[in-house]
């Protein structure tokens, strides 16, 4: 019986031993000399992971007395994983390594990240889900802090670890709740317990839960740790947070208020909705102030995170589809944004005050003109991408009767425009000034324009998003069922 | 070939507009009137070859591309040939090319703009993407391809009068006249809408079939049932209004002569504004099952005709003259046109475009001579330096009195074009009937004595008499360039002979009318049992079978060409007819007896009716409809009336301006409130200005500053500059970086999601 | 009023309120010792469900272990905790005031204890084999090496992970510090370590 359950988990146990032998390969080794090896070795190991997955899963397989649950939802999520988190390695090589940052425990800290975020998006019971959430976060506070000489480095990492600390006692104080109303933890156990009426004690372990889980997605009012964390933590990893675990958590939450608690839709889908509103509010509204290229994209993805939650509060199969092309979308403008960020450099040295990008179109038309399509995707302009994103949730929540939800977003949407279109106006039409000098790496180049070129032509007919609509949509299917 | 012809002008206006830095300027203006040239070659090749009797229903289409398809609106981009174009085709590409030609001399050197600057090829691009659009209306197989072409004409009509963009009136000109044309244009959408709602199509050989059955539909607006057929075409008028400078709607059109004078001649008055006449003319088949409407037609052009020449009687500006002139001769059109004779409005139209261009381009002749000097009252004299354009002009002004002689007729009658085509008119409007037809007899007829005296008041101020002005002017006043006094030439052509030539297929009988517009038509006695059998399909055939013998009986009689043919005609037709032909000869002894030989002939002839069915041929005559018939029995002295009017315009006009100058002034003084009263053209602007131009800009005023700028600039700026700010602010002072802060912003999260959930469970 | 159940209360109330003073005592030292007496009485209650392995384990890891690292922690660590508690005073009202709303509605809920049907609140913990008969230790062991196989093997990792995350942001390779090389030292040779040399007096080497 083990056997077969541990078949099941194939991937994660690959990835588990390979940090395993990469850590001991490394000691034993040169030590951080190997880091390079590693880091690409992992991301090609992600890679293959993601193909494997995405080739061979089929249909719908539970392990360890439905502990963990391996169906289309989660090959989705953790494809997108996989493939951003290589995609975040691959460019984050050049700078680590620069900044003097490339030791060999990074990539490895990653791998185990990974694991738990796959963990997370195939949990089929509250303490798997736990472990997994855990298991990423701690990887994740570690890298925050990896810049250990510099204190806001190690501030990020403190203050994530201390928050996400807090926010797992939440979502633990939840669980328990959960149990104690359901006696049981597994999800199935719960759909079952938790149909019909609630109890409010039920009702409180939701809202716990939720709770716990809006803090991993950073949504507001749960947000706080984000613009400092993603401000301190190093580029990269800032980059890694942006991505990879935003969409794990996000896959987690609609695993947990479909699987678990779809039988009472109505009552999370208020709180869902809430925080969707505030998130996009505050996201949009309060990034106007930034000046910090980084801090912004903390406000940015706040505001995100807010748009897939609209999704997700419509608690439609439709919705779950457009949260996760949403998702998918997300992460590919945050890998190019990103990818540019990176090489941000002025007299050698990394900079992220976006009045940096002064003028920056009449040095570098091209990579302005790649900067220009993802941030009008951010934005969510036609025909870009990111407007298709937007347009699928908006519609789901419409679909939904959430008219109210939609038109929030839709003004959220046109307030958060303005820093998007504020960087490419500073980038064409901005004063001149001691600009930035840095020289764009290979992978870096191609991470911004083919992200660039990703966002700008998906729309065509043809091509229409890359055929991620067909898997998202049975992806979702499968978790509303 | 009809592609080429569309798009030539197109490409025209694409290369010189844009490739003049590259080609140079004279180059550009040259290939820009070397491919007018060559739409104005094919458009005649097309006007002589065509041939309504080898296509089915009297036109073909040749599609271009499928260019709309939305639901059951479905629009292809296709040429449509028929008579109608085809007339048109080479009105606007005559005119057009000579216009170009003209140019060339005319805007040579121009004074609105500094030395060196570059605005020939702006000029001739802007004349044949006019000619572009105009083209697309004339040749529009769909209203809405016609659409295109009428607003593109706007635009065009709007860059043009406000070429000189330097001068503050023609900004204005140039916008009154959009703005004008707005009111029209929204009639006209109206229009295409309602036949759209009725008829679930914009294709011409759809709705026009549909003519009969409109008139039985009913449209229902805010509860009031209106009848399809007049409402649309009534709303198609408006537009037609618009466009054509019809009363109500004329204000823009003197201001229009702001722009340069060969785009007066070329725009405001050969063809954009004719363009009113040939949408109506090209909606026959609903406009005859509108009566309402087209009596409305009949009213507006006659008082638009009156109208426009008691204003021209007094005017300085020798542009406005002949441009209130214009305004006049488009009345007459839309009286032939409504009145049901829309051959006969095609016919005033054909004649009209090449007097009154030719008037323009010597008025624009003699504009230039005098150094841009407009006021005729500074003019005098001026026979002896420019000759030419003297007799360009004596020819023009013939023309449009209607210099011809009376009764005599040759198969054709003899006179300038005006003449001919105008006498048309007022006698089709007499045979519209007592009443409605007789108003607007008398109105053209006053119009005609009116039309005499201005012109001829035009001729003597300019030509004749002692030198005004300025002295320096006149002494270096010049004759034009060769390139001016061509086109002067070849229109003068047409001038005089337009009429004669063209009087059988547009006024003449039935059966050479019908030929060549390709509308089926009988002998009298077959006619009536085929209007009995309807508009069927079989009809059809039997129809073609009786045109046939029609045909073989007259023989070539119709071709009228000839004189000999005609009179055999005539008497093979007096033969046949003898109890028909003897009465008339009865009443018409006491006339000459070749003129009561020509009566006889036309009531010999008058045996053809058009039989068609809706749809059928380029125009459309309802089975009630005898105006044609009719208009060749008027009486004698209905005939000779606007010859005398001609006559009495001359002689007051020679009376005031040559023999005794001083009446004039003296009569002024005299009828003081009536002198101002056409001096400020009957004050239409001025009630305008008061109904509609300031309380619209006291609209606009408060919009601007109270709504938009108060309410919606305020708004939007207070939102972003003001309150988004400040949240912003807040929000960051919030993210202090105390992560107690941060724990206690997740606590009250928590706090306030658990109330709300205790709130609406409990 | 059973031992059990006054037992049970006694271990309640202490737990509670050792928790309540770790919060709001003013010396640091004194907070880790009322902790240490919430660690005690949850042990106790432990024991009164029979989970006595647990019960030895948190008494062991817990109060032998974790607790005392905080105590030196605590008295290493230089925080001047009198000004932190100041800067908390400012909010004590409103925190005080949320904590109350919190505590008022949680007490709603539990008020209308109800749980879901078909739920037992059985005495047997869930996952324990059955009709086994055996101790907790074994009981413990089973379930967490079968059903909870996988959940034990990713604790595993999250202990790699934290071991890791140590190592990477403490960890330094100082240069210039002397290390021993117990290897080198074990295989120095003497005869290669020393030589002998002969100096000839008034010369030097």
């Amino acid at each position: 019986m083990i056997g077969a359950d541990l078949a099941i988990l194939t991937p994660e146990i690959v990835l588990s031993l390979f940090a395993m032998a990469g850590l001991m390969a490394a000691v034993y080794t040169s030590k951080d000399g190997l880091a390079p090896a590693l880091t690409w070795g992992t991301a090609l190991l992600f890679v293959i992971m993601a193909f494997y997955i995405g080739i061979t899963g089929e249909g719908s397989r539970t392990a360890f007395d439905g502990m963990f649950v391996e169906d289309s939802f989660s090959r989705f999520a953790k494809v997108t994983i996989l493939l951003s988190a290589a995609a975040i390695l691959a460019i984050s090589q050049d700078y680590m390594s620069k900044a003097g940052l490339l030791r060999f425990e990074f990539p490895m800290l990653i791998v185990l990240a990974v694991v738990g975020m796959m963990l997370m998006v195939s949990a089929g019971d509250m303490l798997a889900l736990y472990m997994g959430l855990e298991l990423q976060s701690l990887a994740l506070y570690v890298v925050a802090s990896l810049r250990r000489d510099s204190v806001r480095s190690t501030e990020a990492g403190l203050k994530y670890f201390v928050l996400g600390a807090l926010s797992s006692g939440l979502l633990l104080y939840g669980v328990s709740l959960t149990y104690g109303y359901t006696g049981t933890t597994q999800f199935a156990g719960i759909i079952a317990a938790s149909g019909g009426e609630m109890s409010l004690g039920l009702l409180f372990g939701l809202v716990f839960i939720l709770a716990g889980m809006a803090f991993k997605v950073s949504a507001a009012p749960f947000h706080m740790w984000t613009p400092d964390v993603y401000e301190g933590s190093p580029t990269p990893v800032t980059a890694l947070f942006a991505t990879a675990p935003k969409v794990a958590a996000m896959a987690l939450f609609a695993r947990v208020v479909h699987d678990a608690f779809g039988g009472v839709v109505g009552d999370w889908q208020q709180v869902v909705a809430f925080l969707s509103v505030i998130s996009m509010f505050l996201g949009a509204i309060a990034a106007i102030g930034q000046t910090d290229i980084k801090r912004l994209m903390a406000y940015s993805s706040i505001s995100h995170m807010g748009f897939a939650l609209m999704g997700l509060a419509a608690g439609t199969a439709v919705g779950v589809e457009a949260m996760l092309i949403y998702m998918a979308i997300y992460v590919a403008m945050n890998i190019g944004t990103f990818a540019f960020i990176l090489t941000m450099e002025r007299d050698g040295r990394h900079v992220t005050d976006i009045s940096s990008l002064g003028a920056f179109a009449s040095k570098e038309p091209g990579k302005a003109m790649a900067i220009l399509v993802l941030m009008f995707s951010l934005a969510g302009v036609p025909p870009l991408l990111g407007f298709f994103g937007k347009y699928a949730v908006l519609t789901a929540a419409v679909d939904a009767e959430m008219i109210w939800l939609a038109v929030a977003g839709v003004i959220a949407s046109v307030i958060g425009a303005f820093y998007y279109i504020r960087i490419v106006y500073l980038m064409y039409f901005g004063e001149e000034r001691k600009g930035l000098d840095g020289r764009m790496g290979l992978a870096t180049y191609v991470g911004l324009i083919a992200m660039a070129l990703v966002i700008g032509l998906g729309w065509v007919p043809g091509i229409n998003l890359f055929g991620i609509e067909g898997p998202a949509e049975i992806a979702a299917a499968m978790l509303t069922r | 070939m009809e592609q080429i012809l569309l798009f030539a002008p197109l490409v025209g206006a694409l290369i010189c507009g844009f490739s003049w830095r590259l080609i140079g300027q004279q180059a550009a203006c040259v290939v820009a009137t070397l491919f007018l040239a060559l739409s104005c070659l094919l458009s005649w090749i097309i006007f002589l070859t065509f041939d309504p009797d080898a296509h089915a229903n009297g036109y073909y289409t040749e599609s271009v591309m499928t260019w709309i398809q939305s639901g059951t609106l479905f629009t292809d981009w296709a040429i449509r040939i028929d008579r109608l174009t085809a007339i048109m085709l080479i009105v606007i590409t005559t005119v057009s090319a000579l216009v170009h030609l003209y140019s060339f001399g005319y805007m040579a050197h121009d004074e609105n703009f500094k030395e060196g600057e570059s605005y020939r090829p702006r000029f001739f691009a802007y004349l044949s993407f006019f000619t572009f659009a105009m083209l697309m209306l004339v040749t529009a197989d769909n209203l809405l391809q016609l659409f295109f072409g009428w607003e593109g004409v706007g635009v065009a009509s709007y860059l043009l009068i406000g070429f000189y963009y330097r001068k503050p009136s023609a900004g204005a000109a140039a916008m009154k006249a959009f703005i004008v044309n707005r009111v029209g244009d929204f009639g006209f959408l109206l229009g295409i809408f309602a036949i759209f709602w009725m008829t679930d199509s914009i294709q011409f050989d759809v709705i026009l079939p549909m003519g009969a059955e409109l008139a039985e539909m009913s449209i229902t607006f805010l509860g009031m049932e209106l009848d399809a057929a007049n409402t649309i075409a009534f709303l198609l008028f408006i537009g037609a209004m618009g466009k054509s400078a019809q009363l109500l709607l004329h204000t823009w059109l003197p201001d229009a002569m702001e722009g340069p004078t060969p785009v007066s001649a070329l725009i405001h008055a050969a063809t954009m504004v004719t363009a009113g006449v040939f949408l109506v003319c090209r909606m026959s088949p609903i406009i005859e099952y509108a009566p309402v409407a087209g009596n409305f037609i009949v009213i507006v052009g006659a008082v638009t005709a009156f109208f426009a020449a008691t204003v021209g009687l007094v005017q300085n500006d020798i542009k406005r003259v002949i441009a209130y002139s214009t305004c006049s001769q488009l009345g007459y059109m839309f009286v032939a046109a409504g009145v049901g004779v829309y051959s006969v409005a095609m016919f005033h139209l054909l004649t009209h475009a090449f007097f009154k261009a030719m008037l323009f381009l010597g008025a624009g002749s003699v504009i230039h001579a005098m150094h841009h000097e407009q006021d005729m009252r500074n003019y005098g004299g001026l026979r002896k330096k420019i000759p030419y354009t003297f007799w360009a002009m004596m020819l023009g002004t013939l023309a449009i009195t209607g210099v011809g002689i009376p009764l005599l007729y040759l198969g054709f009658p003899v006179g300038f074009a005006g003449f001919v085509s105008k006498d048309a008119v007022i006698e089709s409007a007499f045979a519209f009937g007592p009443g409605l037809g007789e108003f607007a007899f008398w109105m053209l007829v006053i119009s005609a004595l009116f039309t005499s005296f201005y012109s001829w008041r035009l001729m003597f101020l300019t030509f004749y008499g002692e030198a005004r002005g300025n002295k320096h002017t006149h002494d270096h006043a010049h004759e034009s360039p060769k390139t001016m006094l061509v086109p002067l030439g070849v229109l003068a052509v047409g001038a005089v002979f337009a009429g004669m030539v063209w009087y059988g297929p547009f006024f003449g009988h039935t059966d050479s009318v019908a030929r060549f517009f390709g509308v089926p038509y009988a002998e009298e006695g077959h006619g009536e049992e085929h209007a009995d059998e309807g508009h069927g399909e079989e009809a059809m055939a039997e129809v073609a079978g009786a045109a046939e013998e029609a045909v073989a009986g007259t023989g070539a009689a119709d071709e009228a060409e000839t004189g000999a043919a005609e009179e055999a005609a005539t008497e093979m037709a007096a033969a046949d007819e003898g109890t028909g032909a003897e009465e008339e000869h009865a009443e018409a002894a006491a006339g000459e007896e070749a003129h009561a030989m020509d009566e006889a002939g036309d009531h010999g002839e008058a045996h053809y009716v058009f039989t068609g069915a809706p749809g059928e041929g380029a125009i459309h005559h309802a089975p009630d409809n005898h105006v044609l018939n009719d208009a060749h029995s008027v009486p004698v002295w209905v005939k000779l009336a606007p010859f005398f009017a001609m006559l009495i315009g001359f002689a007051t006009a020679y009376l005031f301006y040559i023999a005794n100058p001083s009446i004039p002034g003296r009569l002024a003084a005299q009828q003081r409130p009536l002198y101002n009263f056409l001096l400020n053209k009957w004050y239409f602007d001025e009630i305008y200005d008061f109904l509609f131009v300031r309380p619209a800009r006291r609209l606009g005023r408060f919009l601007w500053k109270g709504g938009d700028g108060a309410v919606i600039d305020g708004g939007i700026n207070g939102l972003a500059m003001g309150i988004v700010p400040f949240f912003t602010r807040n929000l960051n002072r919030l993210q202090s970086g105390y992560i107690f802060h941060y724990a206690f912003a997740m606590v009250l999260g928590i706090v306030i999601l658990i109330t709300w959930m205790t709130l609406s469970a409990g | 009023m059973s031992v059990a159940d006054f037992t049970f209360y006694l271990f309640a109330l202490s737990l509670i309120t050792g928790g309540l003073f770790t919060v709001v005592s003013k010396n640091p030292v004194h907070s880790v010792l009322w902790l240490i007496l919430s660690f005690l009485s949850a042990a106790g209650l432990f024991v009164l469900l029979g989970a006595e392995f647990v019960a030895m384990l948190l008494v062991i890891v817990y109060v032998g272990a974790v607790a005392v690292l905080f105590l030196f922690v605590v008295m290493m660590l230089d925080v001047d905790f009198a000004e932190l508690k100041a800067e908390m005073a400012k909010y004590v009202p409103l925190g005080g005031l949320i904590g109350v709303v919190l505590i008022m509605q949680l007490t709603l809920a539990y008020g209308v204890w109800d749980t879901a049907e078909g739920v037992e609140l059985s005495t047997v913990p869930v996952g324990t084999p059955e009709g086994a008969g055996a101790h907790n230790t074994e009981a413990l062991g089973l379930v967490l090496y079968d059903q909870y196989f996988l959940l034990f093997q990713v604790a595993g990792l999250i202990l790699l992970v934290a071991m890791v995350g140590a190592i990477v942001l403490t960890l330094r390779h100082r240069v210039d510090v002397k290390r021993q090389n117990p290897v080198a030292q074990m295989m120095r040779d003497p005869a290669k370590a020393m030589e002998l040399k002969d100096v000839k007096p008034g010369q030097g080497l």
